[in-house]
C-alpha cells in the first residue's frame, strides 16, 4: 500500500482533476451564501443590476444601520430572544437528555430495551401528528403567546438526542461504575461525578446541535407566538420578508445577520460536529 | 479522582450481588422516568388525542362534537387535500433518493486525505446551518425570473430559463432543487460510516479486486447499509412534513397556482386559519398511518440490505 515515489504524472493529473471538480462543487455550494452576503451591502436597484456586479460598490454600510432601527423588524430584540430560545434549550437538553441516555446506555433493567424502543418510536414520530393535541392544551392554560411551550418538552428530554447520547454512554466502560458502587458511591453521585465527566465531550456536542436545531426552528414559534417583539429570528425574518417583499437589501441583511452566529458557532466547532453525526448509524 | 485508584480486581469480579443488581434496576427506571414521563405527555397522549379530535368538529372555542367519519369524507372531497398530498409525495419521492445520491457521491470525494479535505467538508456542511426561511428567501432572490442573476447568467448563455418558482410548472420543480441544497448532515453521516471500514478490509480489497467499481458495489456500500438506512427513514418523515421553505415560498396557498401547496401547509391552514381542529387531526391520523406503514415496510425489508458489524448489542 506504500507509495513513497514520487507521484507519477498520470497521479498528478489525478489529483489535480480531482481539486477542480470539488472546488467547483464548492462554489455552487457557496453562491447563495456569497449572494447574501454581496447583497446585503447593496442597495435594491444595484442587486439587480444587469450586467450582475460581483463586488457591492460602494458598500452600504448603512444597510446594517437601517436594519438595527426599523421597527417593523425589532431585530436587535429578536436576536435576544433567539439566544435565549436555544441557549435554553441547549442547556436543558443536556441535563434531561443525560439522565436518559444514562440509564438506556450504562444500568441494566428490566424494561430497559421496551422503553428504549418507545423511544427510536417517539424519534421517528412525525411532530405534526402530535401538535394539535398538545397546542389546545397550552392554550387551554393560557400559556400561548410564551416560551414556555417551546421549552418545557426539553425538561423531559428529546428522543433524537438521547438516541445520540447514548452512544456515548455505551462506550464508558462498566469496570468504572462497578468500581465506584463497590466504594458505596450512590447512582446518583456515580451518575454526576464520574460518568458526567466522562462524556463531557459528547455533551457540548448535543449542545452544538440542540443550539442550531432551535436557532432554526420555524414552526412551534410560529404557531405559539403572536408578538413581532417576542419572536425569535427566524420568524421576525419570515414577517418581515412576507410584508415588505420588495425590501431585498433589508431581507438580505437580515437573512446575514440571522444565518452568521450559527455559522461562526460551527467554524469554530466543526470538529466536534464532525464527531456527533459519525455516531450516529453504528448500531 | 478517587477510583482511578481503586483495585483492578474490582473490574473483573466474577457476579456481583442481586442487591447490587436491584440498586441498578431501580436507578436505571429513576434516570430514565423524567423521559418517560415526558414522552407520555407529550408523544403518546397526544398521538391518541389526536385520533379522537380527527372523529370530532372541534373548533377550539367550544367543546368537540362527537361526528364520527365526516371530517375523513371531508379530506377525501377536498381537492386541496389531494394536491398537496400529490405534491409532497412527489417532493419526497424524488428530492430524498436524489439528495442520498449526491450525499453518498461527495462522502465518497470527500473520503480521501488531501490538504483541502477539512475546507471542502466545512463547505459541504455550511448550507444545513443556513436557517431555512433565510436560504428561501436567498433563492427567491437568486431565482427572481428575468431581473434575477441565475437567470441574467442563463440568458447570458443563450438558453431560455424558467420562471423557477413563479412557473405552476417549475415551482414544485425548483423546490426539489432547492432542498437538495442543505446536504451536510447526510454527506457527514456517511463519511462517518466511510472512515469507520476498517483499514484492513479495504486493503484486502485493493488486493482481491483491481477495479475500484468492485470495491464499491461488493465492500464499501454494504458496509454503510446502516447510515443508508438512517438518512433514508429520517429523510422520508421530514420530507412528508417539508414545511418552512414550502409556506415561505408559496405562503398558505401554494402559489403558483398551488404548485408548491404541501400537505403541512394545508395542514397548518386547516388549524390555524380555518379553526377546523378536527379536519387538521383528521390529516394528522391520515399522514400517521402513512408514516407508519412505509417505516414498518422499510425496517421489513432492511433485514435483508442492512448488515450491522457484530449484531445488536
Amino acid at each position: 500500500m506504500s507509495k513513497q515515489r514520487k507521484p507519477s504524472a498520470g497521479a498528478r493529473i489525478g489529483m489535480l482533476t480531482y481539486h477542480a471538480l470539488m472546488l467547483a462543487i464548492s462554489a455552487v455550494f457557496l453562491l447563495p451564501f456569497y449572494w447574501m452576503t454581496i447583497s446585503a451591502f447593496k442597495t435594491n436597484a444595484e442587486i439587480f443590476s444587469d450586467p450582475v456586479t460581483w463586488l457591492p460598490d460602494p458598500i452600504r454600510w448603512e444597510n446594517m444601520t437601517s436594519l438595527l432601527t426599523r421597527e417593523d423588524f425589532p431585530f436587535v430584540q429578536q436576536f435576544v430572544n433567539s439566544v435565549f430560545y436555544a441557549g435554553t434549550v441547549a442547556v436543558l437538553v443536556c441535563l434531561s437528555c443525560s439522565l436518559a441516555a444514562y440509564s438506556f446506555g450504562c444500568l441494566r433493567w428490566r424494561g430497559r430495551n421496551l422503553v428504549f424502543g418507545l423511544t427510536v418510536c417517539a424519534l421517528l414520530m412525525p411532530t405534526i401528528v402530535t401538535f394539535l393535541p398538545i397546542y389546545l392544551a397550552w392554550s387551554k392554560i393560557g400559556l400561548t403567546g410564551t416560551y414556555w411551550p417551546l421549552i418545557t418538552p426539553f425538561l423531559f428530554g428529546d428522543a433524537f438526542f438521547i438516541f445520540m447520547l447514548r452512544q456515548f454512554f455505551m462506550g464508558v466502560p462498566r469496570e468504572l461504575l462497578d468500581a465506584a458502587r463497590l466504594d458505596g458511591a450512590s447512582e446518583f453521585r456515580i451518575w454526576w461525578q464520574i460518568v458526567m465527566p466522562q462524556v463531557r465531550t459528547p455533551l457540548i456536542i448535543v449542545g452544538l446541535f440542540a443550539t442550531v436545531y432551535t436557532w432554526n426552528e420555524f414552526f412551534l414559534p410560529l404557531i405559539y407566538l403572536q408578538d413581532r417583539q417576542a419572536f425569535p429570528l427566524s420568524l421576525g425574518l419570515f414577517t418581515f420578508q412576507s410584508q415588505r417583499a420588495v425590501e431585498w437589501s433589508v431581507s438580505m441583511m437580515g437573512a446575514l445577520l440571522t444565518a452568521l452566529p450559527m455559522v461562526a458557532l460551527f467554524l469554530f466547532t466543526q470538529r466536534l460536529f464532525q464527531r456527533g453525526l459519525s455516531s450516529i448509524g453504528l448500531k | 479522582m478517587p477510583i482511578t485508584s481503586a483495585p483492578p480486581e474490582a473490574a473483573v469480579l466474577p457476579r456481583r450481588n442481586r442487591k447490587a443488581e436491584r440498586g441498578e434496576a431501580r436507578a436505571g427506571v429513576l434516570f430514565a422516568l423524567p423521559w418517560i414521563i415526558g414522552m407520555t405527555l407529550f408523544v403518546a397522549i397526544p398521538l391518541v388525542v389526536t385520533f379522537y379530535i380527527a372523529q370530532t368538529k372541534f373548533q377550539i372555542i367550544g367543546a368537540p362534537k362527537w361526528v364520527g367519519m365526516q371530517n375523513y369524507e371531508a379530506l377525501w372531497s377536498d381537492p386541496a387535500f389531494w394536491k398537496s398530498a400529490q405534491n409532497t409525495l412527489i417532493f419526497g419521492a424524488i428530492s430524498v433518493p436524489v439528495k442520498l445520491i449526491i450525499a453518498l457521491g461527495l462522502a465518497l470525494l470527500l473520503n480521501r486525505a488531501t490538504a483541502l479535505s477539512g475546507f471542502y467538508r466545512t463547505i459541504f456542511y455550511l448550507p444545513f446551518l443556513m436557517p431555512a426561511v433565510a436560504g428561501s428567501v436567498v433563492f427567491m432572490l437568486l431565482l427572481t425570473p428575468n431581473a434575477g442573476p441565475v437567470n441574467i447568467a442563463l440568458e447570458a448563455m443563450g438558453l431560455n430559463p424558467p420562471d423557477w418558482l413563479l412557473d405552476p410548472n417549475a415551482a414544485l420543480w425548483t423546490l426539489i432543487l432547492l432542498s437538495l441544497w442543505p446536504l451536510g448532515v447526510e454527506t457527514l453521516v456517511f463519511l462517518g460510516g466511510l472512515q469507520n471500514i476498517p483499514k484492513d478490509v479495504s486493503e484486502a480489497a485493493d488486493l482481491d479486486s483491481p477495479k475500484r467499481w468492485h470495491k464499491l458495489v461488493w465492500i464499501t456500500l454494504p458496509l454503510i447499509t446502516p447510515m443508508v438506512l438512517f438518512n433514508l427513514v429520517i429523510g422520508i418523515i421530514y420530507s412528508f412534513q417539508v414545511f418552512t421553505q414550502a409556506i415561505v415560498i408559496g405562503g398558505t396557498t401554494g402559489t403558483p397556482a398551488e404548485a408548491t401547496l404541501m400537505y403541512m401547509v394545508v395542514l397548518y391552514r386547516a388549524a390555524f386559519r380555518y379553526f377546523n381542529m378536527g379536519l387538521a387531526a383528521a390529516m394528522a391520523t391520515v399522514l400517521f398511518v402513512v408514516v407508519l406503514i412505509l417505516t414498518l415496510l422499510i425496517f421489513k425489508t432492511a433485514r435483508s440490505w442492512v448488515h450491522y458489524e457484530g449484531g445488536e448489542i
